[in-house]
């Protein structure tokens, strides 16, 4: 009996009828990725605001009444955990993910769409959640975002009764929204892709995002538990995290517990993250370079199993995290080793983004731009973690600022910098309408000058061992003076970024308005998502019948052909066999 | 794979082009892939339960309660260890069985058959989980067995005890209810125009809950 793939089979699709079913009770990926980008774009404008108040405080103690050293470690707080879960990891796997991956694979939607509509509607809860706690007493969780026990929980913490419940249950809730969504994510990559299109034909954007979505699936469990722990001790008083413990003169009831086992669960989570916020970065950033080079991905296959490769190792090195925590020195040994072996798969990529920019038909359009701006940082960022991954050289640069530039050029600018590109490049696809190009290159020059300005005075100030974290040094004897007028500087480079961001924003509510019409395919691109029949795409994507695919994603300037692009649907017939016909890309 | 496609090379990258033709991965429906992946996922849940566990277990100050006493039952004047673990795991064990025959009646098209095995299955699990609930009455009220504290020893004895077979109840009576509704369903009829599978991906995950009481058995009370 012939087997029929399922994506062939029959299926209805339950076409929305009134406003609320299309765009608020959506069940359809592109508008649940909308809602998605949008809850997380407004988390990151807070998580921004957030991180000015503390700019503020480092360049002018005792100026702002407001910010108190309470207020402080608060916002530290939640800026990290904004940012890195909230923004980052719901954008591109919730934002992202949901609007490429079904298009990119050429499937109708996500395979189970009204789990899909659930995780986004418990992705809100958890963001509700979150903000709860500034309404709870106390406030927010001033843990940091690593929420380490027993300081989390014990009083002299700001938040240590509420806001830390409250922490915990939106990551909880979190968890559960990603899994929804993560699960379709995966479910769809493999099962629902349209005729043709073999795994090894996917755009790197949906390879990225797809094993970004395995490895959170496999990273959040330890997250959740951890979270479940520390509740149960700060809740019902076990003793999984605390040991026997003194606190303002009181012995509680606490003993036996082990705080390390905190932070290996949590960085086995936390390690990984980095990689779900960078692999879809990765993958993204391949198409977008490949794309606006005019020129094919160098090293498809090595790109691919980078990807891999990056994400398997990235579940044995979570301990590097943990030099300064007094664990075993023969596991800094294993954890320096396997964290230098990853440089090996990242610098693969690195070298294949720029063989891939080498003798291309360079395009400086604004998404290109963005793209070049992250090898940059990337790379940056990139070298300094050699540094820190290096046991005896992280000791003495632990907590400092040179940490907190480090993660924030590798983890924080670089993907910003690609969710801009990104945002540009899929804008027409998603809206209909063309961006305003200068403002878009103003936005794109003060994003990256200003963020180096932030970023690189960080590394200066953090090898003369500024501590992070600190309120205030206090004419601490070891901090030159000359700190505070560097402190002053990126302060001001950070408001300027932060302004300049309102240039993005007026940008899309012009085009949205004013901007012309962009036609189904304005970058010339071959990926499946640019040859809907469809711009913006409707509802069920592809109209009656679903494409065909017959060649890889990167048929840019082939030569002997009339265009220099070859869309992935296009067949062979109609032109000079090329060699991505042959064989099995 | 489809017929135009050229044949296959031998090996690894056999396995490896054979996973990603076009299309679909794997030969299953879309629900059953999903709840494999999802099951991938919760074993990394009951797996960091299971790790924090055994480092506590080793990092405490106190001695570790000895399970084989706690967990024993006196009948008739004799104190036998272990015995209602035994047969709550029996049981558990005894369910995975009738949940197979409601799969093979299902895909037989036996569809009240499959529901009464179901039902029967569901019945098991709710019995081990009233067990359950009998087991930790018997440690509380009895032993006097804190979540943060205990008589006997560690601290983490008890945390670690409610929390593991806790969560793991939690979804032992998750299963109960998947399995209820979709018996009822079964019974119905819902199911005849798309065929049984859904019985097999009720019953992935009911070995799955099955599969993670034998670690725990294994490593919380015979350890």
């Amino acid at each position: 009996m012939a087997y029929v793939a399922i994506a062939d089979q029959e299926h209805e699709l339950h076409d929305p009828h009134s406003f609320v079913t299309k765009y608020i009770w959506s069940q359809d990926h592109k508008v649940i990725a909308i809602q998605y980008s949008v809850t997380a774009i407004v988390m990151g404008l807070f998580g921004m605001g957030l991180s000015m108040l503390m700019r503020l405080q480092l360049a002018y103690p005792d100026t702002f009444s407001f910010i108190t050293p309470n207020a402080y470690y608060q916002h530290v707080t939640m800026h990290g955990m904004i940012m890195v879960i909230y923004l980052l990891t719901a954008l591109f796997l919730g934002g992202f993910g949901n609007y490429l991956i079904p298009l990119m694979c050429g499937a109708r939607d996500m395979v189970f769409p009204f789990m899909n509509m659930l995780s986004y509607w418990m992705y809100l809860l958890s963001v509700f959640l979150l903000m709860t706690s500034y309404f709870v007493p106390g406030g927010p969780t001033g843990a940091g975002w690593t929420l380490y026990p027993p300081q989390s929980i014990l009083p002299g913490t700001p938040g240590f009764d509420w806001g830390i419940i409250m922490m915990l249950a939106s990551l909880a809730v979190f968890i559960i929204a990603f899994t929804m969504g993560g699960l379709n994510y995966i479910t769809t990559v493999l099962q629902a892709r349209c005729r043709g299109m073999t795994l090894m034909r996917m755009p790197l954007s949906v390879w990225g995002i797809f094993v970004a979505t395995i490895v959170g699936l496999l990273a959040f469990p330890a997250l959740f538990v951890s979270a479940v722990m520390v509740g149960l001790d700060r809740l019902v008083g076990t003793s999984f995290f605390m040991p026997a413990i003194l606190s303002a003169g009181q012995n509680l009831d606490y003993q036996g517990g082990s705080p390390l086992l905190f932070q290996h669960l949590f960085w086995f989570f936390g390690h990984p993250e980095v990689y779900i916020v960078a692999l879809p970065v990765f993958g993204i950033v391949s198409d977008l370079l490949s794309c606006h080079a005019r020129k094919n991905i160098f090293g498809y296959r090595m790109m691919v199993w980078a990807i891999v490769a990056i994400a398997a190792l990235s579940f044995v090195v979570w301990a590097h995290h943990m030099f300064v925590s007094g664990m075993n020195p023969y596991f800094g040994f294993f954890f320096a080793t396997t964290t230098l072996i990853i440089a090996i798969p990242t610098a693969i990529k690195v070298y294949n983004w720029v063989l891939t920019l080498w003798r291309g038909n360079i395009r400086y359009t604004v998404p290109m731009l963005f793209a070049i701006g992250f090898i940059f940082t990337f790379t940056n960022g990139g070298l300094t973690g050699l540094f820190l991954g290096n046991v005896t050289v992280d000791l003495p640069l632990s907590d400092t600022y040179f940490v907190v530039a480090h993660f924030h050029m590798v983890m924080g600018v670089s993907p910003v910098l690609v969710l801009f590109g990104a945002v540009y490049h899929w804008f027409p696809k998603i809206t209909g309408k063309m961006f305003n190009e200068n403002l878009a290159r103003w936005h794109f020059w003060l994003t990256l000058l200003g963020t180096y300005a932030v970023y690189l005075p960080m590394h200066y100030i953090g090898i003369l061992g500024v501590p992070r974290r600190y309120y205030a040094t206090l004419g601490a004897s070891f901090i030159p003076d000359s700190v505070q007028t560097v402190n002053v500087n990126i302060t001001i480079a950070a408001l300027t970024v932060a302004a300049a961001q309102s240039l993005f924003f007026i940008n899309v509510i012009w085009s949205l308005m004013k901007g012309k019409p962009a036609g189904s395919n304005p970058w010339n691109a071959t990926t499946l998502e640019w040859q809907t029949p469809d711009t913006p795409p409707k509802h069920g994507n592809w109209g009656p019948k679903l494409p065909e695919v017959y060649r890889w994603a990167y048929d840019y300037s082939v030569p002997g052909h009339s265009q220099d692009f070859i869309p992935q649907n296009e067949p062979p017939s109609s032109h000079s066999a090329t060699a991505s016909e042959h064989g099995r890309h | 794979m489809s017929e135009n496609t050229a044949a296959l090379p031998e090996g690894l990258p056999g396995v490896v082009g054979d996973w990603a033709s076009d299309k679909q991965t794997f030969f299953v429906s879309w629900g059953k892939a999903m709840m494999w992946i999802f099951l991938l996922s919760d074993t990394f849940i009951f797996t960091c339960f299971l790790t924090g566990y055994m480092h506590v277990r080793y990092s405490t100050t106190v001695p570790w309660p000895n399970p084989s006493e706690v967990f024993a039952l006196t009948i008739a004047g004799h104190s036998i260890p272990l015995i209602l673990i035994a047969i709550m795991t029996f049981i558990l064990i005894t369910s995975s069985g009738t949940m197979a025959m409601a799969v093979n009646n299902g895909y037989r098209r036996n569809r009240g058959k499959a529901a009464l095995f179901m039902l029967i299955t569901a019945l098991l699990g709710a019995s081990f989980v009233g067990m359950q609930a009998f087991e930790w009455s018997k440690l509380i009220l009895e032993e006097g067995i804190r979540p943060w504290g205990n008589p006997l020893g560690a601290a983490q004895f008890g945390a670690s005890f409610f929390m593991i077979t806790g969560f793991h109840g939690f979804h032992v009576s998750v299963g109960v209810l998947y399995l209820a509704i979709v018996a009822f369903k079964v019974w119905r009829g819902h199911y005849e125009r798309r065929g049984y599978e859904i019985v097999e991906i009720a019953g992935l995950y009911w070995h799955f809950v099955d599969l993670v009481w034998v670690f725990i058995f294994a490593f919380f009370y015979l350890w």
